[in-house]
């Protein structure tokens, strides 16, 4: 390598507030103009930016103890149920989780207006959250029932733990069949109506590293507004997933799971989603910062929306029959565009995640770099990646009471 | 000449009227509607655009308030919330008049009021729920 820097030279310059960062967008120029060395000779940082659904994420809770104690079984917050398996007054709350009283689809599509996502907003945002629980009683938990308030700054923790975020790349959603679908990936009108895709592309973090070389156990991000970590690799992580010459997957790969204070995040980058007929979840906005430690890095971070590439895929018999193969592969730049073609077919194209929140994500972090106020990690350690080896496995499914007997 | 996007309210009492056609006839109106609906309280709702000489506009105006009906401009009828819009765009291909689009290369939604026809698919297609319709046209859903 012509350029050698390390982590320690790149603080140095954070804390003197000489360090260069650009965004993921503002270094395609650059690159373009100089070329990779020169460019990394130039910039020390380069910040990435996605604002995306994420239904793999939630937050652990510690409430306190009430006086008699008592030991959480079946909790509700705002009517939403949290997981209360782990000790007293510990929870978690999934973003997906719904009330008790939702009608789901049983009124199809169901308008899932208020869910965990939600819930996780208006605690962020400083709101008194309703918790209703019960339990069964014990010598040292006698309390039974409990109906009380509280607001974020009353409890001991929250926690923001996310177990699959930041996906790198994913599927381009349609629908082949004669009737509207409602979907994940939003709702999918008949006959290749519209394609949703949701991906920031250029400035998706995963897609600025995608051998993972510099984003690793420990990384410090931008998570939900607030600082987070990198605190696993996701999951189903699937970082050997065909990739193409530059090392960019043609379709969902490396998944990050992510984790951080909520106290010190924002309501408007954890916001609440209602997806009509799919669900409520959480739209999480992330930025990781990328660090120049050589040129190659640098090839990695000049990435133009026009060289990634992601499947076209039928929601509604391919994705849910788990048929494999796909219906091509389409460029960010012809989704961001506004259409693609799919068999001869103009289809015109939406996007889930934010691309104008990735751009604010991206410039957010590289202001806080750029003010000295935020460090770089070096990773405790490496996540797998392409070399690794990993396929994805699907369910196993047989005779439960007959061992290997097909069903 | 003018051309006027409204939106008619009919109180339970005269919904069964033939207003449009009085509209057509006394008045000389060219009259398109985009979208009818009756509640279960047999209160009425049309949207449509009017167009003809700006008399005959105005006289049909004071004839349809005559009558009891409310006048609504059309073009208030959805809200989008930009304080609650995060800018994905989902709401852009399910809006069949481009009233929200999105803007290249901002990457940010738009919504132009004046192409609204009220359909309404926007309000459960945004994920955020940034779009939002007067509580009144709740009745209609």
């Amino acid at each position: 390598m012509k350029v050698n820097r390390s982590i320690e030279e790149i603080n140095s310059k954070i804390k003197s507030g000489k360090a260069v960062v650009l965004t993921a967008e503002e270094i395609i120029g650059v690159v373009e103009e100089k070329g990779t060395v020169k460019a990394a000779e130039e910039v020390d940082v380069v910040t990435t930016g996605t604002f995306g659904p994420m239904c793999s994420s939630g937050v652990f809770l510690n409430l306190g103890h009430p006086q008699p104690r008592m030991k959480l079984g079946e909790v509700y917050l705002n009517d939403v149920a949290a997981y209360a398996g782990i000790a007293a007054v510990d929870l978690y709350l999934g973003a997906t989780a719904l009330p008790l009283t939702d009608p789901t689809n049983l009124k199809y599509p169901g308008d899932f207006i208020y869910g965990g996502g939600h819930v996780i907003e208006d605690l962020v945002a400083g709101k008194d959250i309703r918790l209703e629980a019960t339990s069964y009683g014990t010598d040292c938990y006698p309390l039974k029932k409990i109906e009380t308030s509280f607001r974020l700054d009353e409890i001991n923790e929250a926690i923001l733990y996310n177990p699959r975020n930041a996906y790198q790349n994913y599927n381009v959603a349609v629908n082949l069949g004669e009737k509207t679908i409602y979907t994940y990936m939003g709702i999918l009108k008949p006959n290749l109506g519209n394609a949703n895709y949701s991906s920031a592309g250029q400035l998706s973090p995963l897609f600025n590293d995608p051998l993972l070389k510099t984003i690793g156990m420990g990384t410090r991000i931008f998570l939900g507004g607030g600082i987070g970590y990198v605190a696993w690799h996701g999951t189903q992580h699937n970082p050997s997933a065909r990739r193409d010459q530059n090392g960019l997957p043609e379709g969902p790969a490396a998944t990050l799971a992510l984790t951080g204070d909520l106290k010190q995040m924002q309501p408007r980058w954890l916001r609440g989603l209602s997806y009509l007929g799919y669900g409520a979840t959480m739209q999480v906005g992330v930025g990781i910062p990328i660090p120049i430690l050589n040129e190659e890095i640098m090839g990695y971070c000049a990435v133009r929306d026009e060289d990634i590439k992601a499947p076209v895929v039928d929601y509604e018999k391919g994705y849910p029959q788990r048929e494999s193969g796909n219906l091509g592969l389409v460029t960010y730049a012809e989704l961001k565009s506004g259409s693609i073609t799919v068999d001869g077919k103009k289809v015109p194209t939406a996007s889930l995640s934010s691309y104008a929140g990735a751009r604010e994500i991206a410039a957010t972090l590289k202001e806080w770099i750029g003010t000295g106020e935020f460090t770089l990690t070096e990773p405790a350690i490496n996540l797998p990646s392409a070399d690794a080896g990993i396929s994805l496995k699907p369910m196993p499914r047989r005779d439960p009471d007959n061992g290997e007997g097909k069903l | 000449m003018i051309k006027q996007k409204i939106v008619l309210r009919f109180p339970p009492h005269i919904v069964e009227q033939p207003t449009i056609y009085h509209l057509i006839k006394d008045f000389d109106l060219m009259v398109n509607i985009l979208r009818a609906d009756i509640n279960p309280k047999k209160e009425g709702r049309l949207m449509m655009e009017l167009s003809g000489s700006e008399a005959n506009y105005q006289r049909a105006v004071e004839w349809l308030n005559e009558q009891g009906l409310q006048i609504l401009n059309l073009e208030q009828q959805i809200i989008w919330r930009s304080d609650l819009c995060t800018h994905c765009g989902a709401c852009t291909v399910i809006c069949p008049t481009e009233a929200l689009m999105f803007e290249r290369p901002e990457m940010k939604v738009h919504f132009a009021e004046e192409k609204c026809i009220v359909c309404e698919l926007c309000l459960r297609a945004c994920p955020a729920r940034a779009m939002e319709t007067l509580v009144e046209n709740a009745n209609f859903q």
